[in-house]
């Protein structure tokens, strides 16, 4: 038996060699090429001028700001779910949505913060007047936090349900305030779901690029728009293989700091 | 305590409420006879005529499930090979080593994984566009197989297999009369991903098709840039309906057939 080859894994490694090792390598090849498909360091030395660390410094911002208000509403509703009666049902309801196609909730937006939209019939009728939503920062943040909060608070979710509830009792018998005892206990013990909740939100949200065009109407260019851009418009893969390159080290590096002990199988 | 508990399911409702908020304004508008999003005229299921009666858009439609069909079915054949493989390596450190490799294109953006592979099909000369698109869909969807699959390989007992070895038979049989059966929930639970995985991409198609292949999310996409219509509202809305249904109707076979494994307990 032990001699026998290992016959099942003859599909999977051409998978693996084919569309795994490859492509990275592929893309690494060309972030060396230039225009004319010349050996050159030009796409390193055009990242390290201004235009594109501006645009790399403001997609971390965008994507810590997305992550930050992710975990800021979705960790209070992860708790208050656990403390539902059908906190199962609940929770995929929570999920649901993610089903969704994401274009079809971006066009959604589309219309709710048009300018005669329910957004701003709202904002009229308590009497704060119309404001423009769509193409602008805010409606950015907002719908990629909307997008993105199922995966804040499915990690955390799982994390407070590990969480043994005896824990809590004894911190308050010992005469801590509700708010220590979040901070001493619950937090500290729920850090691992918070984490892979980051991750799940950081890394997509550095990516993004359709929303950047449909919601903030090109205002906004994130690594994975300039990417695009590069591919398919500018049709400069080089340039988009050496932007491609670094947000895969952004990546690396992420995954290296939110990495927690324990294996989790939970992605999506 | 009172209040605060009115509070925090104030909290969960208002939660809720704008999670659902924007799907259930697009199809609410959706039987709106004027085209806008903003002012409700009269109702109407003329949008959902145009949709059925779009023929081009129909094609689109077929196109996605059969891109979606197949490449979940070969990327579960892959996967479950895979995952087989990989439980039957012995040295730990091979073991490591593919179950990183797999998890790259899981934790890989959409925009990285779409621009490697325009870049890879480019230079194998495959020409963009069904084929294109079908590959790189079957080539996303093998890891998530692959995780789904290994746990149930890994709480099946060796022993089913030397049992069935013992008894003389073959290594076909072990595989499709032992294997295979225990195996089955997280077959579907991979195949099931595997199709959302490639009916909700966008991303990845958007690089990889080519100017004549168009799938669902990409159409829908070159539309809303084009600005508002009720026909993208009626369409969204069967889709949305249509994902209800396999969301819950996958719950439910699951749970039957949870409950169908549950009976001959093996043990």
């Amino acid at each position: 038996m032990q001699k026998t080859r290992n016959w099942y894994l003859i599909p999977y490694s051409f998978w693996i060699a084919l569309f795994v090792i490859a492509p990275i390598v592929l893309v690494v090849y060309y972030s060396f090429l230039d225009l004319e498909g010349h050996f050159s360091f030009v796409n390193y030395q055009k990242f390290f001028t201004s235009t594109y660390l501006t645009m790399t410094l403001s997609s971390f911002w965008y994507a810590f700001l997305i992550t930050l208000f992710s975990l800021a509403i979705g960790y209070p509703t992860a708790y208050l779910l656990t403390k539902t009666k059908h906190k199962q049902l609940w929770l995929l309801l929570i999920i649901l949505p993610t089903w969704i196609n994401l274009l079809l909730k971006a066009y959604a937006f589309i219309g709710l913060f048009s300018t005669y939209g329910w957004a701003n019939q709202t904002l009229e009728a308590i009497g704060i007047g119309r404001k423009q939503i769509l193409f602008t920062d805010f409606s950015f943040v907002f719908v990629s936090v909307y997008i993105f909060i199922p995966f804040m608070i499915l990690p955390i979710f799982n994390a407070i349900e590990k969480l043994n509830p005896s824990l809590v009792f004894a911190a308050r018998d010992l005469g801590a305030s509700s708010f220590m005892t979040f901070r001493r206990v619950v937090f500290p013990l729920t850090i691992d779901g918070v984490k892979s909740g980051c991750q799940l939100v950081f890394i997509p949200a550095l990516s993004l690029f359709m929303i950047t065009r449909l919601i903030a109407g090109n205002r906004v260019i994130t690594l994975g728009t300039a990417i695009e851009q590069q591919f398919l418009v500018t049709q400069n893969w080089g340039m988009g293989a050496t932007i491609a390159v670094f947000l895969i080290i952004a990546m690396a590096i992420i995954l290296a700091l939110t990495s927690t002990k324990r294996k989790k199988g939970a992605t999506t | 305590m009172m209040k605060r508990l009115k509070l925090a399911n104030l909290y969960l409702i208002g939660v809720f409420i704008i999670l659902y908020a924007p799907i259930l304004y697009l199809a609410f508008y959706s039987f709106n006879s004027a085209d806008n999003m903003t002012n409700f005229d009269s109702f109407t299921w003329d949008w959902y005529k145009e949709v059925f009666q779009d023929s081009r858009l129909l094609i689109i439609v077929l196109n996605t499930l059969v891109i979606a069909l197949l490449s979940a079915a070969i990327s579960t054949i892959i996967g479950v090979l895979g995952a087989i493989g990989i439980q039957a390596v012995r040295k730990k450190r091979i073991e490591t080593s593919l179950l990183t490799l797999n998890s790259i294109l899981i934790v890989s953006p959409d925009v990285i994984i779409g621009a490697s592979f325009l870049i890879f099909f480019t230079m194998l000369g495959i020409q963009l566009g069904f084929t294109s698109v079908l590959l790189s869909h079957i080539a996303f969807s093998v890891p998530i197989v692959v995780i789904l699959v290994l746990p149930k390989l890994q709480e099946m007992s060796p022993t089913l297999v030397d049992a069935a070895r013992d008894l003389g038979a073959s290594r076909l049989d072990v595989l499709t009369k032992v294997i295979l059966p225990y195996i089955t929930p997280g077959i579907f639970a991979g195949f099931f991903t595997a199709l959302t995985y490639s009916l909700d991409d966008f991303a990845v198609t958007f690089f990889v098709t080519g100017n004549g292949f168009t799938t669902l999310s990409v159409e829908i996409y070159s539309l809303a840039r084009q600005g508002i219509s009720m026909k993208i509202n009626a369409l969204s809305t069967v889709i949305f309906l249509f994902t209800f249904l396999l969301v819950i109707g996958y719950y439910f076979l699951n749970q039957r057939s949870a409950m169908k494994l549950s009976r001959p307990e093996v043990k």
